[in-house]
């Protein structure tokens, strides 16, 4: 039997982080949830792989200069976290101030935003929206570099206000181009000539060069603006100090945060959660963890309406498969390979198709990405060899009266030990059915790669192919 | 505007990377090419002529012999307005028909969902390769991607036929289960099924087939030989999809480029072979293009990137010769060093859309474009 408190801690770290082994469900769970939330949303060390150790194995991560080297770097550190929460928000915050190579060609100034997003990503909105507009990715993603004072490029002004914080329908046109105005000068170190190198996708003769920011202020329109109703000479902070302020920014951001963190639909008991978001957020001085810790310990988040209400998305998919294999701990060769498998599934990192990020929810499933997501997870927990599905087994023998299960215990077992997957009646009969073929199972003296040990592995390939797995 | 209905199909082959279209086509008789081309050049001697101005790069033999019998469109100067160099945002230009605009949703996809608005047939398109490009991503619109035919499918790595069978047999039971009122079980379920269909019917494809036309061993090679089984299947799969690669010859370029257009023109001549062999030389046609061109000048061992590039339409139903104008080489008509296009390939694509899958093109390529006179009526 699953007990309550378990499957609970399981829900919290699907969302909150990528699922999570028996192993670490304890540890969190002596903290008890209260402790457990505290800690997820306050990181601390999260034990990476050094990088001297991943550039002896892999040149292409140490100038991190092209694509498959730069997501294969951030895989390491999803894979390996103790704090998964830290590379969560920044998953979040990825897709929700999508910033795409396509563009740049400087993967390492997207690593750098990447890390800008793990550093503030959980605290005031505000400071995160001044990081953002001062971000060399972000400025030449959204062409800020070509804002200038005497001629305006309205592009980020206006997505700011549309994609990353009011939301459409909240301010006039008039609004976007008086934001554009405030943003003038707000560029990188020799624009010009990085952004002819970025046009071109040049690593001719010097490699990539870093980026930074830079404040032009004989580039800046210092006049009077007026901007949703209020007026002055307002720069770049005083426009975001206004944006933070207005309603519709606490209910599109508690609104984007509960479909990555609770559900990808809104229901009406979920209303409810978003309120409870809006007011801390308000009332925190607009802080994100704040606003989590609300939504984490809301009714509705501990319901059984918010779980599985999901649809994983392919790196969430990709990163909860080798943590609960527990494979990839080290550095080893066929990572970049491991990192493909997301972008066949719908989800290149580093390279969200549009501004708008991904298409989220029910928009990951096709025939096609079906296939991929069912096929990698199959393989990667049905591997007898892998040491969390070693543990797996030892815990199913451990766990059972005297190391032998029926067919019920094979299927619910597994289901538990994935994480209290919780399956329709039907998908449990024929779970209990395949594993009925051969009759009970016999873990006595199991072997490395044994055919016991296999029968375990064939049952959680199933499990792993389940409609119910494809969710959150 | 006319609209011809055909029952028709097209076999899309994508050079990823950047093509070097100067030594694709090359302009063989203008001195100023071996001059700006001063060592990565194909010489005189070696290019295959097709005209007193213009050759082929000498791999593409089998390509010359299509040439020869009048089934190959060279589509020169192709491209669009103010070039955009980066691989991946110049491939969305080219994927998406826009641009200017970000778009969201790929010009086959779009063609896919007007051959098939009820989503009837799962294999209407067929990518082969893994991970979908953007050309066939849209919304609502089922894609089968085949990394190998062979193993399409579900569970490809269970090795024990018995074990996979009944695997299969639990997964079709579990999406084929009821579902309740949850529209996303509902979803996962029909898709689940999709798939499974859609495996089925491809595997069945191989034993369809028999040629008596050996393809090479490299992957393009095979991955073009998947197309034809599936294509002579008749399962009703419209749009055939491929790509090969990397064309990105910064450095080392001839060796590279000769070797890569080797396996083009081999995979091509072996499918055309293949076709006739079939009687299905007018069923399908092929079209080769790349993001862009690469830079007049060469950087002492490769090019790099460049804006115009060349296309290619290929097949029994196509009028063979030279469409467009090859760009000039002369400094003034030069963009930033690069060959300035003259074509817009949304003109192309409106060829293909209206005179051979027979679709009305404006919506799918967002505007009105002037078409050449490519297939025969």
């Amino acid at each position: 039997m699953i007990s309550n408190d378990t499957a609970l801690m399981a829900h919290l770290l699907r969302r909150a982080g990528f699922g999570a082994s028996r192993d670490e469900l304890e540890r969190y769970l002596a903290m008890g949830y209260e402790g457990a939330v505290d800690t997820l949303l306050n990181p601390t060390d999260p034990g990476n792989m050094p990088d001297d150790l991943i550039r002896r194995y892999h040149v292409e991560q140490s100038e991190l200069r092209d694509l498959p080297g730069s997501t294969a770097y951030w895989m390491y550190r999803m894979i390996s976290t103790a704090c998964p929460m830290e590379e969560k928000i920044a998953l979040f915050w990825h897709g929700l101030f999508a910033t795409g190579y396509t563009k740049l060609n400087q993967a390492r100034t997207q690593l750098n935003q990447v890390d800008m997003f793990r550093r503030s990503g959980l605290g005031s909105f505000e400071d995160l929206l001044l990081e953002l507009s001062r971000d060399p990715a972000m400025i030449i993603w959204l062409d800020n570099n070509e804002n200038h004072g005497d001629n305006i490029n309205e592009n980020y002004g206006r997505e700011l206000l549309e994609l990353f914080s009011m939301g459409i329908g909240n301010y006039s046109e008039d609004d976007i181009k008086e934001c554009a105005r405030a943003f003038t000068g707000w560029t990188l170190g020799n624009a010009e000539y990085m952004a002819i190198r970025a046009a071109k996708d040049s690593i001719w003769p010097y490699g990539r060069i870093a980026w930074h920011f830079d404040y032009r202020e004989d580039d800046h329109d210092d006049g009077e603006k007026t901007f949703l109703g209020e007026t002055g000479n307002f720069n770049g902070e005083d426009i975001i100090a206004i944006i933070v302020k207005q309603e519709s920014t606490a209910r599109f951001l508690a609104t984007r945060l509960f479909q990555f963190f609770a559900a990808d639909e809104v229901s009406k008991a979920g209303e409810n959660a978003v309120e409870a978001m809006v007011a801390t957020y308000f009332s925190s001085g607009y802080k994100i963890s704040d606003m989590l810790q609300t939504l984490f310990h809301s009714d509705y988040f501990k319901s059984g309406e918010a779980r599985f209400a999901r649809v994983k998305g392919p790196v969430e998919m990709v990163v909860g498969a080798i943590r609960m294999a527990g494979n990839y701990q080290n550095p080893s060769l066929g990572i970049e390979k491991v990192a493909n498998n997301m972008f066949f599934m719908g989800q290149g990192l580093l390279r969200p198709p549009t501004v708008e990020g991904w298409h989220e929810g029910v928009e990951w499933i096709d025939s096609g990405a079906l296939v991929e997501r069912v096929n990698f997870v199959a393989k990667e927990l049905s591997d007898v060899k892998s040491p969390g599905v070693r543990s797996i087994i030892d815990r199913l023998e451990t766990g059972a009266d005297d190391g032998v299960l029926n067919p019920s215990d094979l299927a619910d077992g597994c289901l538990d030990l994935l994480g209290s997957i919780q399956v329709s009646d039907e998908t449990r009969s024929v779970l209990v059915d395949y594993a009925a073929r051969l009759g009970d199972l016999d873990l006595n003296g199991h072997q490395p790669g044994d055919q016991a040990e296999q029968r375990v592995g064939n049952m959680l390939r199933l499990v792993a192919a389940t409609r119910e797995y494809q969710l959150a | 505007m006319t609209i011809t209905k055909r029952e028709k199909s097209l076999i899309v082959i994508q050079l990823s990377g950047g093509n070097d279209y100067l030594n694709t086509v090359v302009p063989y008789s203008d001195g100023k090419y071996y001059d700006s081309r001063s060592v990565v050049n194909i010489s005189q001697d070696k290019v295959i002529p097709i005209n007193d101005q213009l050759g082929f790069n000498p791999s593409m033999g089998p390509i010359k012999s299509l040439w020869d019998e009048g089934k190959v469109a060279v589509i020169n100067g192709i491209g669009y307005q103010n070039p955009n160099r980066s691989h991946f945002r110049s491939m969305d230009i080219w994927h998406t028909a826009e641009p200017d605009a970000i778009g969201k949703e790929g010009w086959l996809g779009r063609a896919v969902r007007d051959l098939d608005p009820l989503g009837e047939n799962v294999l209407t398109a067929v990518n082969f390769g893994r991970g979908l490009p953007r050309a066939l991503g849209c919304p609502g619109v089922s894609v089968a991607s085949v990394g190998d035919l062979e193993t399409y499918g579900l569970f490809p790595d269970v090795q024990d036929e018995e074990l996979r069978m009944f695997t299969l047999e639990a997964f079709s039971r579990m999406y084929g289960g009821a579902a309740g009122r949850d529209p996303v079980m509902q979803m996962l379920g029909q898709t689940g099924q999709d798939a499974l269909q859609g495996a089925d019917i491809l595997r069945t494809a191989p034993a369809m087939y028999s040629s008596s036309v050996e393809y090479g061993p490299d992957t393009l090679a095979q991955n073009v030989k998947s197309m034809s089984q599936v294509f002579h299947a008749n399962i009703g799969a419209k749009v055939l999809y491929t790509q090969h690669g990397p064309f990105d010859t910064h450095s080392g370029e001839l060796p590279t480029h000769a070797k890569l257009w080797n396996e083009v023109a081999g995979s091509v001549g072996c499918l055309m072979d293949d076709l006739k062999e079939h009687g299905t030389e007018n069923d399908a046609t092929i079209l080769i293009f790349s993001e862009f061109g690469r830079r007049i000048k060469d950087n002492g061992s490769g090019s790099d990137h460049g804006s115009a590039g060349v296309a290619f339409l290929i097949g029994g139903a196509v009028n063979g010769g030279l469409y467009g104008e090859y760009p000039s080489l002369a400094e003034a008509e030069q963009i930033e060093g690069d060959l300035r296009s003259n074509n817009d390939f949304r003109s192309v694509y409106t060829n293909v859309l209206e005179d051979w899958l027979g679709l009305d093109a404006t919506p799918i390529v967002n505007g009105q474009f002037e078409k050449f006179d490519i297939f025969q009526s």
